[in-house]
């Protein structure tokens, strides 16, 4: 059979002018997957080099827009273990409790998007209902509702404030992640579209850098959060599942906004006891790093982000480089499109959690 | 018909206009009407299809244009009309533009085959629902037409998605409409209704004894329709629009009116076949209690149509519910779906329906 070449994207309405996959078709099967990344490069790494490092900190949150605040605590707490400089605890809490508001929204987003691939329409709307309630608090506390900018070096612009915000939104959540479950995990169209598809075996796993969700629900136990400092004083079982599939990620992060509302409302108990809020802001005007190299890593909604600086002492870095989980996951799709139908490359590239901006950077 | 017929006669005689005239326009009024209608049905359809949509998603639909958004969808034909129509380069020019022409046909058809009231059926002949078959299955001509003058992938892979499909999903209705003409012992529409009128109100219709025949015609429907969860011809988040990505304009938008005409036909032959039709769910016409008798000889005609549509839009209310809940089914679970179990349950249903006719003696008439 002749082989027909398809340009999925970059315009196309699952890939919305970002990400362009040269797909080779055998009939609907797909034969080889060539995904062309950059359409949405900013220069992140390299803007980094001429700015100063509070110049910088706002550009931060566009690396990822859905999960703006982890790239924000990446980068702060960079700068500031570079500096030595301690945490309050509840400044540390704080952090927590929007990180984990930021990656409940991001999964939210998610799910909707995902649905939205498989052809289902209300989910999206029902997703974005319940995102709306995270961004208004974001909005509330620091202005913005997506690119932050919240955190600053050695602390946050300003005290937290509407915790009862945040205690009804996690009164509210569950609930409607039980609805999301009753529309969608059991319907057995859904089951029959995710299960079985895009298989991600460990090994895969490992090779190709996958990290986050996806590697966890092909059944390794790995999530950075048990390492990082902040999450010292919370009690959280990381979501790992074996189905290695596309329901499996989509489950895994069901699952995982439920562990989030778990964390957060232990964070709220801290807050409530540890009423004093003092910081030790740095002057940021002449900020400058030691000579070195720093490197420091977080649990971002789609996988391991790390940054690595290398300071000469300037005003600026002399190398930035970011580590997004994204990246890896569209270099899989390689891999794991390869002999699937085109029905399904949609449902399985909506599984991987595939955010543009972080891979372009 | 032969009523509206003789009255038709009357008027131009009175005016002293030939019969001959008469006989020759005659044909020409229904066509005008069905338009007519149907542009306002359409209409109608998509402005319920949105509001819907918007409910079930929590929005509120369309609402800027005229009071409660009722002429947006004037609002969005009127636009296509102004807009330009392009024909690609390396498109096949004289098909890409007879497609359009050859999904429109069959649609103005079949609406004229559905017997709107006792006395109101455009064209009624012995084998309507015959025809009806027939008629509702050419739209896929035209599908594959634009699929394949298009000259693009992504119109021809819907094209070809989509002529699969309905291949699959005709068998079984066949099946299932056998069954219906066997219970009626006709293949007449009017004759089908009435043979559903030996029982009170809504305990004769073919829907009870033939509750699974209902459920795969209104499967077949829905998949024959293109619509969700069997919308993988126009699957938005794969191949962008399907067949008729390429199209712009007034072309585009006579895709989307026939597709929704056909949304209608279909849904009012279900409800002819299993929901009595104009019948009353009642068992009795209210019109007679409504209105003084005068009137009350011609608004039963009118009450008939109602429940027809009332009937009409219920099934629709399901269809757009349903593709408010459903993610889209994969291609190959789709086939599968029909040729193996859709096909043999509706054989079974046949033989089922048969030997019913028979014990009941074929009182069920």
């Amino acid at each position: 059979m002749s082989k027909l070449k398809l340009n999925l994207g970059p315009q196309h309405p699952s890939t919305h002018g970002v990400l362009r996959l040269i797909l080779e078709l055998e009939g609907e099967k797909i034969s080889s997957c060539e995904p062309d990344v950059g359409y949405l490069h900013r220069g992140m790494e390299k803007m980094a080099e001429k700015l100063s490092y509070i110049q910088y900190l706002p550009l931060v949150d566009r690396i990822d827009y859905l999960a703006g605040f982890f790239y924000s605590e990446l980068f702060c707490r960079t700068v500031e273990k570079a500096l030595g400089i301690e945490l309050s605890l509840r400044v540390k809490a704080v952090r927590v409790l929007l990180l984990e508001l930021n990656r409940i929204a991001s999964h939210l987003l998610w799910m909707g998007s995902f649905l939205m691939d498989l052809g289902a329409v209300s989910p999206f709307f029902y997703a974005f209902r319940e995102r709306e309630l995270i961004l208004k608090y974001f909005e509330k506390i620091s202005g913005q509702r997506m690119m932050n900018n919240y955190f600053v070096f050695g602390g946050l612009r300003r005290d937290i404030a509407f915790l009862e915000d945040v205690e009804n939104i996690i009164k509210i959540l569950p609930d409607k992640i039980r609805d999301y479950e009753n529309l969608i995990t059991e319907n057995p169209i859904f089951i029959q579209r995710t299960k079985g598809k895009g298989i991600l075996d460990k090994e895969t796993a490992f090779n190709f850098g996958i990290t986050g969700v996806n590697l966890r629900a092909s059944g390794i136990n790995l999530d950075f959060r048990k390492k990082d400092y902040l999450y010292e004083e919370i009690e959280f079982n990381p979501v790992v599942l074996d189905g290695c599939d596309a329901a499996a990620r989509y489950k895994g992060r069901i699952l995982e906004m439920k562990e989030s509302i778990k964390i957060i409302s232990q964070v709220l108990e801290i807050l409530r006891l540890e009423k004093e809020f003092k910081q030790q802001l740095i002057n940021p005007l002449n900020l400058t790093l030691p000579e070195g190299e720093y490197i420091q890593e977080i649990e971002a909604p789609r996988g391991l982000a790390s940054i690595y600086i290398k300071s000469t002492g300037e005003k600026s870095p002399y190398r930035l480089k970011w580590r997004t989980g994204s990246y890896y996951s569209v270099n899989l799709l390689r891999n794991i499109l390869k002999g699937a139908y085109l029905n399904d490359a949609i449902a399985i590239s909506g599984s991987l959690d595939i955010i543009l901006p972080e891979v372009d950077k | 018909m032969n009523y509206l017929y003789f009255l038709y006669i009357e008027f131009l005689a009175k005016h002293n206009i030939p019969q001959l005239f008469g006989d020759l326009t005659f044909y020409i009024i229904p066509c005008c009407i069905i338009f007519a209608a149907l542009l306002v049905v359409v209409l109608a359809l998509v402005l319920f299809e949105r509001k819907l949509l918007g409910w079930f998603t929590q929005r509120k639909g369309p609402n800027r244009v005229g009071f409660w958004g009722i002429l947006q969808t004037l609002a969005d034909a009127f636009k296509l009309l102004c807009k330009e129509n392009i024909t690609p380069r390396g498109a096949e020019r004289f098909l890409f533009n007879l497609a359009p022409v050859v999904i429109f046909v069959p649609v103005m058809i079949a609406l004229g085959l559905i017997p709107y009231s006792s006395e109101f059926t455009f064209m009624n002949f012995q084998t309507n629902l015959l025809i009806f078959i027939v008629i509702g299955a050419m739209p896929v001509l035209s599908i594959l037409l634009a699929g394949w003058a298009s000259n693009n992938k992504y119109s021809l892979f819907g094209a070809m998605r989509s002529v699969a499909q309905i291949l699959a999903y005709e068998l079984p209705m066949a099946f299932v409409i056998l069954s219906v003409a066997a219970l009626g012992s006709s293949l007449n529409l009017t004759q089908i209704i009435y043979a559903q009128s030996t029982r009170t109100g809504m305990f004769g219709w073919f829907g009870i004894p033939c509750i699974i025949g209902f459920v795969i015609m209104f499967i077949c429907v829905v998949a024959e329709l293109n619509r969700c969860p069997f919308d993988l011809p126009e699957a938005e988040s794969e191949l962008i629009c399907g067949y008729n990505t390429e199209y712009s304009g007034m072309r585009f938008a006579i895709f989307y009116l026939s597709e929704y005409s056909m949304l209608f036909a279909n849904s009012m032959l279900l409800a002819v076949l299993f929901l009595g039709g104009f019948l009353s769910p009642l068992g009795k016409y209210l019109s007679p209690i409504i209105f003084p008798p005068e009137i009350s000889g011609v608004m039963v005609y009118f009450e008939q149509a109602f429940w027809l549509f009332a009937k009409t839009f219920l099934i629709i209310f399901v269809i757009i519910w349903i593709r408010a809940t459903f993610p889209r089914m994969a291609q190959f679970d789709l086939l599968k779906f029909s040729w193996a179990i859709l096909l043999p349950v509706s054989i079974l249903n046949f033989f089922l329906m048969v030997i019913f006719k028979y014990l009941t003696g074929g009182g069920y008439v």
